[in-house]
């Protein structure tokens, strides 16, 4: 909360409102175009049901693997120091600014058919083009990122003086790991996972290149709304409704969460 | 006082943003500009006639925009500023009802087998792209080119399982020329413009689904005459052979 007594500049809400109309008014009007007495035939049609079943899957599967990738990576770059470090950093935080199409050739030129990995990956009798792990390899690459810059950012934010303590008094680095570390940094984490799994809802450019687009095994609701549009563009508006709704549901209870822990520990 | 300056700033600031993006259609002297919109698979040969177009008439500039064809159709629907439009099939021109003048059909393209070179999984015919292992890429139902793919299979009595069903005839090539999938469906010209990145297999059963291309001046044209111009070079000698080498056929 600002302090009483300091206010804002007043010219600042003008911007600040054109932003938010910029924000809301393509919302607004997607929502009047909704077709109300469709609007449940559609949305609950099989086809409907089969992508955002699969998008809901294959986006908490995501973010479970960036989890268990991405807290480590954080904190080694949170962390240590070492030589090249700045350029690692930009490195991971790459598909950030890739457009998603070029990750999707990139996961394609390693882990395709003839890609770089693709041909021991056969003799092992491992195939990931076309199936759903496939999908879930193309919203990890691309979420990643977030979740490793907002828990590398919360790391630095919180400081090390407790770790420091806890290892004085004896406690492993494992422990310190565990119960200092992580505790410290959970609203973080939370957020960044909830922006990991809200990036691999929305992941699109990056599965058609790489996993394909079949019902039910690779065909995730952006991309069902994508088709959709050319054939029934009704279905296409009620879908993307659903597709917010979706991400509203996850992020608000999330984002509440964090303001609340943050507000209580200052 | 402070504050009005700011606003003002800001002011100055929002208009120049708005007028440096705003494009300039104003016809002011002697430069004119025709805006065709034509369906992706126009890409090669309607950029090569927009060009002999440009020679032919001095002081004219030939706008081209290409994207699907119902997306295309959405977008003249909203006012996009187009005087031409060449569609992938006749149900896109169908759409645009009244706002098309007198539609001409000026092209064919047919259906053909794609496979990486090398032909790894030895495609001959239609009937090998259910053979079970081979990883077959579509179109979708959805879009012209899955529609075709679905009527050609039902007239064989042939089931096809692809492994993906596409977006777009070039999601469908991508796949095929990255070697990701043994075979895919789309259209003669595809095949004949991705060159060496994939080989073409015809199969007789492709006569049952000719998609025919037809072209019309757009009724609130702002260039009506160069418009006019434009459709009768496609359908004038020049335009016919521009077409056929690319691989289309006759209309």
């Amino acid at each position: 909360m600002r302090p009483p007594g300091v206010g804002l500049p007043r010219w600042l809400y003008l911007p600040a409102g054109l932003g938010a109309v910029f924000v809301l008014l393509p919302l607004a009007a997607m929502v009047s175009r909704v077709d109300g007495t469709h609007l449940v035939a559609l949305i609950t049609s099989p086809s409907s049901r089969e992508a955002l079943w699969l998008s809901l899957r294959t986006s908490a599967a995501s973010t479970l693997v960036c989890v268990v990738l991405g807290v480590p990576m954080a904190v080694v770059l949170a962390r240590t120091d070492f030589r090249g470090q700045a350029a690692a950093r930009s490195l991971v935080l790459l598909p950030l600014v890739v457009p998603p199409v070029v990750s999707g050739i990139a996961l394609l030129y390693t882990f395709g058919r003839r890609g770089l990995l693709g041909h021991a990956l056969h003799v092992v009798g491992v195939e990931v083009a076309f199936t759903s792990v496939a999908v879930v390899m193309a919203q990890t690459f691309v979420a990643l990122p977030f979740l490793v810059i907002s828990l590398e950012g919360a790391l630095r934010t919180a400081g090390q003086r407790y770790e420091v303590a806890a290892a004085t008094l004896g406690a492993s680095p494992s422990t310190v790991f565990r119960r200092v570390t992580l505790p410290l940094v959970l609203p973080g984490l939370v957020s960044g996972a909830v922006l990991a799994f809200a990036r691999s809802l929305g992941e699109f450019g990056a599965t058609i290149t790489f996993a394909g687009s079949l019902a039910g095994t690779t065909r995730t609701l952006p991309i069902q709304i994508y088709l959709e549009r050319f054939d029934d563009p009704d279905a296409a508006v009620a879908l993307s409704l659903l597709l917010v709704v979706v991400a509203v549901l996850v992020i608000a209870p999330a984002s509440r969460a964090t303001v609340r822990h943050r507000r209580g520990t200052r | 006082m402070r504050t009005t300056r700011t606003l003002s700033a800001l002011a100055l600031a929002t208009v120049l943003a708005v007028t440096a993006t705003g494009c300039g259609s104003d016809d002011s002297g002697s430069k004119q500009t025709l805006t065709v919109f034509a369906a992706s698979s126009l890409t090669r040969t309607f950029t090569e006639l927009g060009r002999q177009f440009e020679a032919e008439h001095h002081g004219v500039t030939v706008r081209l925009g290409f994207g699907g064809s119902s997306d295309l159709v959405e977008q003249i629907r909203s006012g996009a500023p187009a005087d031409v439009f060449a569609s992938a099939d006749t149900k896109n021109m169908d759409k645009l009802g009244d706002a098309a003048t007198d539609p001409r059909s000026f092209a064919s393209n047919t259906l053909e087998i794609a496979v990486p070179p090398g032909n790894p999984a030895g495609i001959t015919d239609l009937q090998d792209l259910t053979k079970p292992g081979v990883k077959l890429v579509v179109c979708a139902p959805e879009v012209p080119c899955g529609t075709a793919t679905q009527s050609v299979a039902r007239s064989a009595s042939l089931t096809l399982k692809p492994v993906s069903e596409e977006q777009s005839v070039t999601d469908v090539l991508g796949k095929v020329a990255s070697g990701e999938a043994d075979a895919g469906v789309v259209y003669v010209t595809d095949v004949k413009g991705a060159g060496s990145k994939v080989e073409g297999i015809t199969f007789p059963e492709a006569a049952g689904a000719v998609n025919v291309y037809p072209i019309a001046a757009l009724r609130d044209a702002k260039q009506s005459r160069l418009a006019q111009e434009f459709v009768d070079l496609v359908l004038g000698r020049d335009g016919q052979q521009v077409l056929a080498d690319a691989g289309f056929g006759k209309p």
